[in-house]
Formats: structure tokens, C-alpha cells, sequence
């Protein structure tokens, strides 16, 4: 074996009573794509702010080059030759795409939007280098991220959940690119929870478990049911088979919907029609950025329609379109938003604050004022049913991290028992144990007879809880596909627009 | 002159305090930090600059001394909300407070006492219009505002230096993860914020209105950071806000002298009425705050 690129010892770094890395240790080769699987919290993270120099280890070496490395700053890793795609943006949202960049690359600004284009055409990352970030959809912006990171000419390439937001065709398209990067002498280090893509394109992989290394292997040797028992300790839970479907009442219709936003940046929608109905789950696929927000929010009350716009939204049978969020929520509607700080929770409040939010009609108020008992009650149960990893219900919500507070607010909102479910990527960043058991007990109340509606980026989520998926582009709705008679390719092909959504009708 | 003739010969002087003041605003804004200081940063300057003037050290040395304690005083707010993450409000609160009392200070033995303004060049051919042709006839700090206000506009909307300080008044953990050193350029934000604030009540008591009185920056602090926001953080808008209040100001000495029968009181609190009904237009087109707004306001940052 050649002579690692990067070669870590020991590394071990606690915050407080949480150990996030015992005594990691970890070769990348040059030329090598080396992926780092693990669970949510179980340190993935946390090891790769080291070898980035956002963070310091409080022991253990890290040998770069075969020489010690010891980083102060990103700016310095990024000197020696280490760049990082995060899996939260560090994206300025008022800059433009080239501002953004001029932040990181030297250079004038001409010279840079061309290098833009230039890369964007090389490697299927197009993008506008003039478009204000706000504007961007997340898959754009991840472009965005790549393009800025590879100006720098890294050595080493740092992927955090890169392919979380794309859709297939694009994972693809990511993933020639980065094989093209390892032949012209890139190493790159791709952190996923995936287990198939980890398969298809890592030539090595170390797994995390609870903070320490539990093994170094060849993903391509083994097949993921051993991949996802060395990363969550024990089996996978077998996906839950679906009954048949029922044909139960129409808890959601949506009906030639238009609508046109009031943001110039977000997307109008045109000729919307859906129908949910009791014990059936239907999937909205798409690129982010196609109407999903502007849809979610129409669906939840966040946005009512004008007074005069009648007869477009039903729930329960009950024209809701000009009703605002908590009288939806009355008629048996709930609703887990995409984004779960600041809409789905409140960062600075506790669980049990947050918890009553949405289930306060659970008895959990007296006259008015909190009973603090059943609150607490309500969030520890929800914690203990959810397994959701946090100190106790007293713990901020923002505390949590992103799969650990998505546990939670899933989970809140299946314990208001509600007639009509909407959830909006149910396991954005939830690690894979945690996602299936989300999955399956979506499965279990569809098949309880609850109606229930997912928007997902992840095909493979859609088509394992989905009886029949829609897909959302350019802010018009496909005709609804029956997930067991539809390859995703068909699917894809939809995501992308190469198939107009006024093709022929099903269902 | 007529009033309007009045109001165009007197507005941009009567705009500087302002525009400087709420440049140095727009800095400090732009980075992220809420300094609500600048009405004791400036009476401070005020102060120092009179001082040094009247004992004769000159215009230069005065403006030199003004900048200095402007910075020195933001400095200590700077270190009090940056280093100890100690709240921005209250922190600029009190530092506006200890300014204002500093000035009362060192001012005591000078009041009503006067000293010489600065002389007004006219600019060749264009003083000669009619009617605006009093536009052009200014001191030279007017013309030096004029100088920094488009330094600060071409600093922010094209340099790197600009584009660092936006970055990080929007997200500074992504500023800091990138590798810039937020602290550090805050730091550096506030005290030119200070030392512009300085600046500003310099010219109010050695240029404007030559003469030391206690409490004589009257509310123009205040008013610089209703500007800023009131410019939705853009320069070309808080330029064109400081000539609005400063007409605005020139309005009640206008309206006495051609004998208009309006009672005073009413006239001098036009400024103060401009600010909220132009704040309240301002906040109501959402675009141009989302676009301008800086999302780390007076956040504490925390890595």
C-alpha cells in the first residue's frame, strides 16, 4: 500500500460528558474515495471538523502528507490542500454565487463567474454565478458548495451527506464527477448514511459507532445488510409490508390549484390536483425549489388562499382554503414542516415547551395556564417512544441534533392520533435506524386507516412508504403513478421535466 | 433667497452630522453588531473636538481628537459585547449614556463659549446657477462626506474588504468556518463606526454651529440609526435620507423667516415624524428588507 494523504492516530475530542471520538484512527490513500458510515451522533461529524481545523482534537495526531498537521483554522486547512462540502450550507444567502466564492478564491469577478461556468459544464454543476444564493434551490446550492471547493484545487475533498439533496440522475452525474477527481489525483472522504451509494462508489470505508471506529473494510466486499449491522449494532428491521389499499374517504383534495406568491423569489403554482385518502400515502417527489414550500404551506394554513379563490383545498370534506393553520389543525389535520428549527420547533425553548406547541389539545393545559406535569409527561413519552437521544424533556430543543429533534417532532405530531398527516421529508438527516422505524410507523397508521401525505427528496423513501407518488416540477403536479407499477427511472424522468406532467392519466 | 434657495444652500451642511454619523452606523450594522451608542459617541467627539479647537489646536487636530475618543469609547463597547458576548442594546444604551455624561464633563467650564467655523469653498461655474448654485458652495468637510460616502458604497458593493464585512453580518458561523476571523473584523467595524460618530459630532460643534452647549447633538444620533435602517443598509439611500433630514431640519428656520405662521414646536419636530412614517413605508416593502436586512443583527456570536 502506498503511503496514506492523510492518516489520523488517536484522534479523541470530548464537549463536556459527551465523547464524540475515542481514539479514532484513519487512513485516506491518494487517489481514493473513502467513505466514513455512521449513525447520527455517532461522531461522523465531529471527526470531520478536525480534519478541516474547525475544531482541535484534545489528543491524537494527524499526519497529512506524512508530515504532523496541526490545524488552527479552515483557512489553514484549506492552504494545505483539505476542502469541505458541509451538509448545512455555509452558504451567505443575500451574496450572489460569485461573491460567495470570491470569499474563498482569489481572483476578479469576471475571471470567476467564467471559472464557474467553465466547471459547471465539466462536471454537471450549471449554475447561474449572478443569482442571489436566497434564490437557489437546495440541490443549487450544493452546487454552489462543490464548484467553490474544487476552485481551490483540494488534495482531499470532504462530502458531508452530499447526495441527501439531489435526484437520481444527479447522483449519478456527482458521482462521475468525483470519480474524475480520484483519477486526476483527488482523494475524497464521503460521509453518508446510504449504504448502496457507499457501495457503488468508495473504494474503502470506516465505520463509526458511539464515538469509536468499529471497522475498516471494503464496502464493495460486503452487502449492506453487514454494512448497516456494523454501523447500527444489531439487524435492520425488515420493512413493513403494506396492506392492501381499501379505497377509504378523501381526508385531502386539492383541485386545479393556482397560485401565485407574493415573493418574487418563490415559485407560482398551476393546475395543482391531489386527493390523500384514508389508508393510503401519497408521495410528492421533485427537486426542492419546484413549488414543495409553496405547496406545504398552501396545505398547512401557513398560507391561505384569498377569499374569493373557493372550492380548492378540502379536508375532511371541508372547504379550507381560507382557513388559517390552527383551524385546519382542529379538523384533525397535523403537519411536520421541512425545516425544524424555527418552524417545526423553537431552538431556545425545552422539549416540553415545544412539545405543547401542537399538543396542547392533549389536556396538556388547566384553565389556560400549562399543567406542567402532563406536558412533561407527554415529552418524556414522546422521547421514549421515538428514541429520541437527549439528556431529558428540559433539554432546548436546538440542543438536539438535526435527526434527533425530527424524531421528536414526528412524534408529536403522530401523537395528536390525526386524521390527515402531512410531513415534509420525514428523515432528512435522521440516521437509518431511526429512519426505517419512522417509516414503518407511517406504515402501521396508513394502514390504521390514517390518511397520510409525504413530500421527499429520497426516491427510495418514496417508494418504500408510498402507495402512489406525484411528482412536482416547475410548479405543476404529474399525474398520480402507482408506486408498484413505476420504476423510478420513470420518476426521474418527471423530476427532470423531460416528461410533461399532462402525460397520460392513472389512478 | 427664498426659502427654497435657503433650504438647498443649507442642506447638505445640515446633513453631515447625520450622513457621518449614520455611515459609520452602516458599517457596524453591516458586520452584525448593533451599536445604539452613537448619540453618546458623537456628543463625546463633540466635546473633545471644541476643546481643541478653542485652545487652539485647529480644525485638523480637532477632527484627529474627535475621531480618536469616538473610537476609544466604541473600543469599550466593542469589548463589552464582542469579547464578554454581553448584550448589544443595553450595552450600546449604556456606552451612549457614558458618553453623553463624558461630554457634560469635559464640557462644563466651556459653555456657550464660541469658536471659528470653517470657511465655505464654492466650486467654479456650477455656485453660478441659479437657485442650486448654493449647493455648490460647501465647507470642506461637507466635501470630504461627500468623498466618504462613496468610498463606503464602493467598499461594500465591490471590494473584498466589503464583501468580507457583508458575509459576516449575515452568517457569521459560516464566515468563521470559511476561515475569517469574525471577532477580529468586528472589532475593527465598531471602532470606525466610532471614530465616523466622532467625526460627526465634531463637525455639529466646530463646523455646523461653532459654539460648546450642553446636550447640543440633540437626538442627531439617534436619528443616524433610524437612517440606516431607514436606507435599508444601502449608502446611495442613507445619503439621500441625511439630505431629507437635513431639509427637513432647515424647514422650521426657513418657514420663521418668510413668516409662515406655524408654531415651532410643530416644525422642529418634523424630523422626528419623518423617521416614523418613513420607517413605517420602508418596513412595508418585505423584498427590499430581505434582500438588505442583516441576519446576525445584534446576535451574539458564538463558535
Amino acid at each position: 500500500m502506498t503511503a496514506p494523504l492523510l492518516s489520523l492516530r488517536g484522534i479523541s475530542k470530548s464537549y463536556g460528558q459527551i465523547r464524540a471520538n475515542q481514539a479514532i484512527d484513519l487512513d485516506v490513500p491518494p487517489r481514493s474515495i473513502h467513505a466514513i458510515l455512521g449513525e447520527n451522533g455517532a461522531g461522523k461529524s465531529t471527526l470531520v471538523k478536525l480534519i478541516y481545523g474547525v475544531e482541535q482534537p484534545d489528543s491524537g495526531t494527524i499526519m497529512w502528507k506524512g508530515a504532523p498537521l496541526s490545524l488552527a483554522s479552515p483557512a489553514e486547512a484549506r492552504r494545505a490542500g483539505i476542502g469541505m462540502v458541509f451538509q448545512h450550507f455555509s452558504l451567505f444567502e443575500t451574496l450572489t454565487v460569485v461573491e460567495n466564492i470570491r470569499l474563498v478564491v482569489p481572483g476578479r469577478k469576471a475571471d470567476l463567474a467564467e471559472r464557474i461556468r467553465t466547471l459547471g459544464r465539466d462536471f454537471g454543476l450549471e449554475v447561474d454565478p449572478f443569482a442571489h444564493v436566497h434564490a437557489l434551490s437546495v440541490g443549487e446550492r450544493q452546487r454552489v458548495e462543490i464548484i467553490r471547493c474544487l476552485m481551490t484545487n483540494p488534495k482531499l475533498l470532504i462530502l458531508d451527506e452530499p447526495t441527501s439533496v439531489l435526484p437520481p440522475q444527479s447522483v449519478e452525474k456527482l458521482f462521475d464527477t468525483l470519480r474524475r477527481l480520484r483519477d486526476g489525483g483527488v482523494s475524497v472522504l464521503f460521509i453518508s448514511h446510504k449504504l448502496e451509494e457507499i457501495r457503488a462508489i468508495c473504494d474503502h470505508a470506516t465505520i463509526l459507532r458511539g464515538g469509536r471506529v468499529t471497522g475498516h473494510l471494503d464496502p464493495r466486499e460486503h452487502d449492506v445488510h453487514d454494512l448497516a449491522r456494523m454501523m447500527i449494532g444489531r439487524d435492520m428491521p425488515e420493512p413493513m409490508p403494506a396492506l392492501a389499499r381499501s379505497g377509504g374517504d378523501k381526508r385531502l383534495e386539492i383541485i386545479g390549484l393556482d397560485y401565485r406568491p407574493d415573493d418574487p423569489f418563490a415559485v407560482p403554482l398551476s393546475g395543482i390536483s391531489l386527493t390523500v385518502r384514508s389508508g393510503e400515502i401519497l408521495g410528492i417527489a421533485g427537486i426542492s425549489g419546484n413549488g414543495q414550500t409553496e405547496l406545504a404551506a398552501l396545505i398547512s394554513g401557513e398560507t391561505e388562499l384569498p377569499r374569493e379563490q373557493r372550492d380548492r383545498i378540502y379536508m375532511m370534506g371541508k372547504d379550507v382554503g381560507a382557513l388559517d393553520a390552527a383551524t385546519r389543525r382542529r379538523l384533525g389535520f397535523a403537519f411536520v414542516p421541512e425545516d425544524r428549527l424555527g418552524r417545526g420547533a423553537v431552538p431556545e425553548m425545552s422539549l416540553v415547551l415545544n412539545g405543547l406547541l401542537t399538543a396542547h389539545p392533549l389536556k396538556l393545559l388547566k384553565h389556560g395556564l400549562i399543567d406542567r406535569k402532563n406536558a412533561a409527561a407527554f415529552a418524556d413519552e414522546c422521547i421514549r417512544r421515538y428514541d429520541v437521544r437527549t439528556p431529558g424533556p428540559e433539554t432546548e430543543a436546538g440542543a438536539l441534533s438535526g435527526g434527533n429533534l425530527q424524531k421528536f417532532i414526528v412524534g408529536r405530531e403522530i401523537m395528536l392520533s390525526p386524521k390527515l398527516l402531512f410531513v415534509a421529508q420525514p428523515t432528512w438527516g435522521v440516521d437509518i435506524g431511526a429512519a426505517s422505524a419512522i417509516r414503518r410507523r407511517l406504515v402501521t397508521l396508513r394502514n390504521e386507516g390514517m390518511a397520510i401525505l409525504v413530500i421527499s427528496e429520497e426516491l427510495e423513501e418514496l417508494f418504500e412508504l408510498c402507495d402512489s407518488i406525484q411528482v412536482l416540477h416547475n410548479g405543476k403536479l404529474s399525474p398520480p403513478l402507482v408506486t408498484r407499477d413505476t420504476r423510478p427511472e420513470e420518476i426521474g424522468r418527471y423530476m427532470i421535466g423531460a416528461r410533461s406532467p399532462s402525460g397520460k392519466v392513472l389512478a | 433667497m427664498n426659502a427654497i434657495e435657503f433650504i438647498l444652500a443649507g442642506m447638505l451642511a445640515a446633513a453631515t452630522p447625520f450622513l457621518l454619523a449614520a455611515l459609520g452606523e452602516l458599517v457596524v450594522e453591516r458586520a452584525g453588531v448593533l451599536n445604539l451608542g452613537v448619540e453618546g459617541l458623537m456628543a463625546l467627539g463633540a466635546v473633545l473636538a471644541f476643546i481643541v479647537v478653542y485652545h487652539g489646536g485647529g480644525h485638523v487636530m480637532g477632527f484627529v481628537a474627535a475621531g480618536l475618543g469616538g473610537a476609544a469609547l466604541s473600543l469599550v463597547f466593542a469589548l463589552v459585547v464582542l469579547g464578554f458576548r454581553a448584550n448589544q442594546v443595553a450595552a450600546g444604551l449604556a456606552i451612549g449614556i457614558l458618553g453623553q455624561g463624558l461630554s457634560a464633563l469635559f464640557g462644563k467650564s466651556y459653555e456657550s463659549l464660541t469658536v471659528k467655523g470653517l470657511p465655505k469653498l464654492a466650486l467654479p461655474w456650477l455656485s453660478d446657477i441659479p437657485v442650486v448654485g448654493g449647493l455648490f458652495v460647501q465647507d470642506v468637510v461637507v466635501w470630504l462626506s461627500l468623498a466618504a460616502t462613496l468610498a463606503i458604497w464602493a467598499t461594500l458593493a465591490y471590494t473584498k474588504t466589503g464583501l468580507v464585512v457583508r458575509a459576516i453580518g449575515e452568517n457569521p458561523k459560516a464566515a468563521h468556518a470559511i476561515g475569517y476571523p469574525v471577532v477580529a473584523v468586528r472589532f475593527a467595524a465598531v471602532a470606525f463606526g466610532g471614530m465616523m460618530a466622532g467625526f460627526a459630532g465634531a463637525y455639529a460643534a466646530v463646523v455646523y454651529t461653532p459654539l460648546w452647549a450642553d446636550g447640543m447633538i440633540a437626538g442627531r444620533g439617534w436619528i443616524a440609526i433610524a437612517l440606516v435602517v431607514f436606507g435599508t443598509w444601502l449608502t446611495g439611500r442613507i445619503f439621500l435620507g441625511a439630505c431629507l433630514f437635513g431639509a427637513v431640519s432647515l424647514m422650521g428656520l426657513a418657514a420663521q423667516a418668510t413668516g409662515l405662521d406655524v408654531p415651532s414646536q410643530l416644525l422642529s419636530s418634523l424630523p422626528y415624524l419623518v423617521t416614523i412614517v418613513v420607517l413605517g413605508i420602508i418596513s412595508a416593502d418585505r423584498r427590499l428588507l430581505k434582500l438588505n436586512g442583516v441576519a446576525s443583527l445584534g446576535e451574539p456570536f458564538d463558535r
